[in-house]
């Protein structure tokens, strides 16, 4: 027989029988978990449509009010308590408003483990890719087929592989590897795919790096990620408590692949995404001089430790440039604390960013730092489509921690290596 | 399925049509109802355009439509508006399965279908004949229909209205 990716191997396991790439299975989910963007049409549907008010195992579902958090308006404070309601009659668990970012949490509590088949209702649940999970987002009506049966149908996907060699240079972070592999795949070159990756290069790779690349993997198709788990996975799951069985599973050797990507890391520079498509990847040196209106550090693809440390080294002893809004928002409130006691926070405020707890705000334009017209934007979010954070007319620019900050003190885009030298 | 033929006018778009531009956020993070959220569909692209969609068009796009977002509120939008077939060279993974599950009915042209194909067209899709037609430009094309698993439950006119009828999904019955 002939050897498995991971995914052929992953979607066997939890189906029951030996399959491989195109075929169809039905399998038994690990997880399901959504956010008040997503939950009230999932509840919607499977009240008021499929006409059930069952749900499979309260234990295994998740709701987060992260998106609007706290809510903005009566509208989404109505969704937020229809949600609420549900959820306190089936003993699900809502992560409330300041908790955090649903993906983040996810990953930092620990339901995120090796081996697990996890669905959420939301395309960047493909981040748990990096701890070795599959991990796929779906619309509403899956997500309450999910939290109903426990199982769903899955078309097991071709792999991409793509090998990692070497190790990032100055100012560079997983944010560039995903950029980089943006600009080579595009929107949809990995569309149906799974990606992943190899290498000697993944364990020179924090694992808050590993879950930007993996969260962004959803921006060239992909249906999910992988990450083979090593130590830094265990250590991670140690220190939080893993809240599922840990069963590891890695790809037969001699598994077959669409295609080999291999990445030099050493050789990627601070890369930037310019509007319309996060595929529109430029060199940041391409887009030097750039004015910015707004500057946001946060989203679950850039609002980690990791993240915000980068940030820091630029932000120190320096100020946010007048007429420059610099938001910065810790993606959960793990975060948020670790970034207080180690003093991170005080030099970003010190600088003049405005920082809140963990909602993905400017992200996705429904509040907390909304784009007026023609204004320019650089974030360490993962899309720029016109009118993702306002404004049709507003333009987004997708950038690492380090350049994102940097535009914050310059008032405009400019090579973070400049000011880390300047240091 | 009831019907087999189907007419209406292109609503002709491009490639990497994303979840953003067919609903804003604005409009998904504060109601879940079709008809609202149809009143906003693909504002970002044109303002004008939600006032201009009659149900029973025809949206005729280019390569990855429905890019972006796993929200469902996206496909909801487009059948909210009345529209039921959406023809495009290539479709964005959640995108695609969300619009079978909602009972919609995404097919997949070839690009030269697309690029000869305006604004308010008037297309024909026969399902019998597995070919759709643009009685405008004259351009006719094959129509690649969804996978067999997944043709059931567009047939049935999506994933709930399979489950009312047969009190069971898809792929409970064999068990
Ligand atoms: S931070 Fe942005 S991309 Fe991430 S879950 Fe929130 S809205 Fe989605």
């Amino acid at each position: 027989m002939a050897g498995q990716t991971f995914s052929e191997k992953l979607l066997s396991i939890k189906s029951g029988k030996k399959v491989y790439a195109g075929d169809i299975v039905v399998a038994k989910v690990d997880l399901v978990y959504m956010h008040d963007g997503t939950a009230p049409l999932a509840i919607k549907v499977l009240r008021e449509e499929f006409g059930e008010d069952r749900i499979w195992n309260p234990n295994r579902i998740l709701f987060f009010i992260d998106h609007v958090a706290p809510s903005s308006n009566i509208d989404t404070s109505k969704l937020h308590k229809y949600m609420r309601e549900f959820a306190k009659k089936h003993g699900i668990r809502v992560f409330e408003a300041g908790y955090g970012i649903n993906h983040q949490v996810v990953f930092e509590e620990g339901y995120a483990v090796p081996g697990a088949l996890i669905v959420g209702a939301d395309s960047h649940t493909v981040t748990h890719g990096a701890v070795g999970a599959f991990a796929t987002g779906v619309g509403s009506t899956d997500a309450a087929i999910a939290m109903m049966t426990g199982s769903l149908w899955f078309k097991v996907p071709d792999s991409l592989k793509i090998v990692l060699e070497g190790r990032l240079g100055e100012a560079v972070l997983g944010k560039d590897v995903a950029l980089y592999l943006l600009g080579e795949l595009g929107t949809s070159g990995a569309n149906y795919m799974t990606l992943e990756f190899h290498g000697s290069g993944v364990k020179n790779l924090s694992l808050d790096s590993r879950l930007t690349i993996a969260n962004m993997s959803v921006e060239m198709g992909a249906k999910n990620a992988y990450f083979p788990p090593d130590e830094i996975v265990m250590q991670h799951l140690e220190r939080v408590g893993a809240k599922l069985p840990v069963k590891p599973v890695y790809p037969d050797p001699n598994a077959e692949y669409v295609d080999t990507i291999t990445v030099e890391l050493d050789k990627i520079e601070p890369l930037v995404a310019a509007p319309p498509l996060p595929s529109n990847v430029k060199h940041v040196r391409e887009v030097e001089g750039v004015e910015v209106d707004q500057v946001f550090i946060g989203s679950c693809t850039n609002g980690r430790v990791e993240d915000f440390h980068a940030a820091a080294r630029i932000l120190k002893g320096r100020r946010v440039k007048d007429g420059v809004r610099c938001i910065a928002i810790p993606a959960s409130r793990r975060v948020f604390y670790e970034l207080l006691r180690d003093g991170t926070l005080e030099i970003l405020v010190e600088a003049g960013c405005t920082v809140t707890h963990g909602t993905c705000g400017p992200c996705v334009g429904a509040h907390f730092g909304i784009l007026g017209p023609d204004e320019v934007m650089v974030a360490t979010s993962n899309r720029n489509f016109p009118g993702r954070a306002g404004d049709r007319t507003a333009k987004i620019y997708l950038a690492n921690p380090y350049t994102a900050a940097a535009a914050a003190v310059e008032g405009k885009i400019v090579d973070p290596r400049h000011l880390l030298r300047k240091a | 399925m009831a019907s087999k033929r189907f007419e209406g006018r292109a609503i002709r778009l491009g490639d990497d049509v994303n979840t953003d531009n067919i609903i804003s956020y604005r409009y998904k993070s504060r109601t879940i109802d079709p008809r609202e959220l149809a009143k906003h569909v693909f504002e970002d692209i044109d303002p004008e355009l939600p006032k201009k969609i009659r149900p029973g068009d025809i949206i005729v796009a280019g390569k990855n439509f429905g890019y972006g977002s796993s929200r469902e509120h996206a496909p909801l939008a487009i059948k909210g508006a009345g529209i039921r077939v959406i023809l495009a060279e290539s479709f964005a993974r959640i995108f695609y399965r969300n619009a079978v599950n909602l009972g919609l009915l995404p097919f997949t042209v070839p690009r030269h279908f697309v690029e000869r194909t305006r604004m308010w067209d008037h297309i024909v899709v026969d399902l019998e004949k597995g070919r759709v037609y643009n009685t405008d430009s004259g351009v006719e094309a094959a129509i690649k229909q969804p996978p067999n698993f997944m043709w059931r439950i567009v047939e049935a006119g999506g994933i709930v209205e399979y489950y009312r009828r047969h009190g069971r999904l898809p792929w409970e019955e064999s068990q």
